[in-house]
């Protein structure tokens, strides 16, 4: 993977609106946005309806997978073209997800909504008609997703990144700024976890820093390359960004998005925080 | 459009910005959170919706994005402390160095084209 196989220019998809096999999709949980205005012909998915089980705290399996896809007209031999606003944080959590279900050519528009916005290209209203499709999704590749028990055991052995606000880590608030602090889990991070924003990784217009900032940036933060890699933030959408530029931009191998992250880690009971902006010892 | 999933609240509530022109939730408790709040105004004083308006901490760190409401309204929920909150929008950006106590700290944030 690399930066040519996984990721498009604004630029680009606005030359490729028409060609065959791609699908545009935003993905947003604020799905008021694509309401209001989206990149012509692009489908939506609503990261909260669409993608997270109604009943289980999990998100949707390889069967709820298969019938979105279906319903929404994505065949298994589109390209799909992924964007959203939160500079691309849920589209690179679709992304995880489509890697993860076994999707063969899915790529991120660079800077998705704000760079779309902020280069003042067009928007339509228009809903795309597409055909419903017999999508198959393949079993979950596990390589590409942690559990907890796998994160405590983690913990002083591979690199565990911590991609939310400093702040966050360091346990002087418990949620994005943009979200009341009242929180019911513990405050804090995992022991042993590397303190790398996520937002480290983009310049302000939403794009992704060069690959050599980008590899910089987690060298010297510490991140041992000969070592595996969970990254996780408080829901896991944040660290899918993340685990996007560590995997599929720096082409890492064995890098892990832990999706429960914070909201499960800091409910847990009688497992190791470290408060402060240390990573603390194991 | 149909969806496989139904309607219904998720365990765990997004990390995405809400409505930013809607009322503060009832749920919140002013005596404990600290509020950053205000407009986005171009140069004529007009409101600026849709600009990416961010909140950066004490040494100029990302905390938090959100866009701003069609009435050019934003919010924050932080911590007591120095921030500066800066916006960028198709109307040029903006920042503004902010001092904030727990409760409302109301700020007026005007873009201009450099």
């Amino acid at each position: 993977m690399s930066r040519d196989t996984a990721l498009v220019s604004a630029e680009w998809a606005e030359q490729n609106l028409d060609t065959p096999g791609l699908v545009f999709v935003e993905v947003d949980e604020d799905t008021t946005a694509y309401d209001g205005g989206h990149i012509p012909g692009a489908v939506k998915i609503d990261w909260k309806t669409d993608l997270q089980d109604p009943v289980r705290r999990d998100f949707v399996n390889q069967e709820q997978f298969a019938a979105l896809l279906s319903e929404r007209g994505i065949s298994n031999d589109d390209t799909v073209i992924l964007y959203g606003g939160n500079n691309n944080w849920f589209a690179a959590y679709a992304y995880w997800y489509f890697k993860l279900y076994g999707h063969e050519q899915v790529k991120l528009i660079d800077g998705g909504r704000k760079k779309w916005e902020l280069d003042a290209r067009v928007y339509t209203k228009d809903v795309p008609v597409r055909e419903k499709t017999s999508y198959v999704a393949k079993a979950p590749d596990l390589e590409i997703r942690a559990f907890r028990d796998e994160v405590v055991e983690a913990i002083g052995v591979k690199n565990l990144v911590d991609v939310r606000s400093p702040d966050e880590f360091a346990g002087r608030l418990l949620a994005p700024a943009h979200l009341p602090q009242e929180q019911s889990q513990r405050a804090g991070h995992i022991p042993t976890a590397i303190s790398v924003p996520w937002s480290k990784a983009a310049n302000e217009d939403g794009t992704f820093k060069s690959d050599e900032e980008l590899a910089k940036i987690y060298g010297e933060a510490g991140l041992d390359g000969s070592k595996d890699t969970i990254a996780y933030c408080r829901i896991g959408e944040r660290s899918s960004h993340s685990w996007f530029v560590l995997k599929e931009l720096l082409g890492h191998e064995n890098v892990k998005n832990y999706d429960g992250s914070w909201t499960e880690y800091g409910s847990l009971i009688g497992v190791p925080i470290a408060l402060g902006d240390e990573p603390g010892k194991a | 459009m149909t969806s496989p999933a139904t309607n219904v609240a998720t365990s765990a509530a997004g990390c995405a910005a809400p409505d930013q022109s809607a009322p503060l939730p009832s749920s919140v408790d002013l005596a404990k959170e600290t509020v950053i709040t205000g407009f986005v105004r171009n140069a004529e004083g007009e409101a600026v919706g849709g600009a990416y308006v961010r909140l950066l901490d004490g040494s100029g760190e990302f905390t938090a994005e959100v866009v701003s409401s069609p009435e050019g309204v934003f919010r924050f929920f932080a911590a007591p402390g120095s921030w500066t909150v800066r916006a960028l929008s198709r109307h040029g950006n903006g920042e503004l160095a902010v001092d904030a106590a727990r409760g409302v700290n109301e700020i007026a944030l005007n873009v201009a084209t450099a």
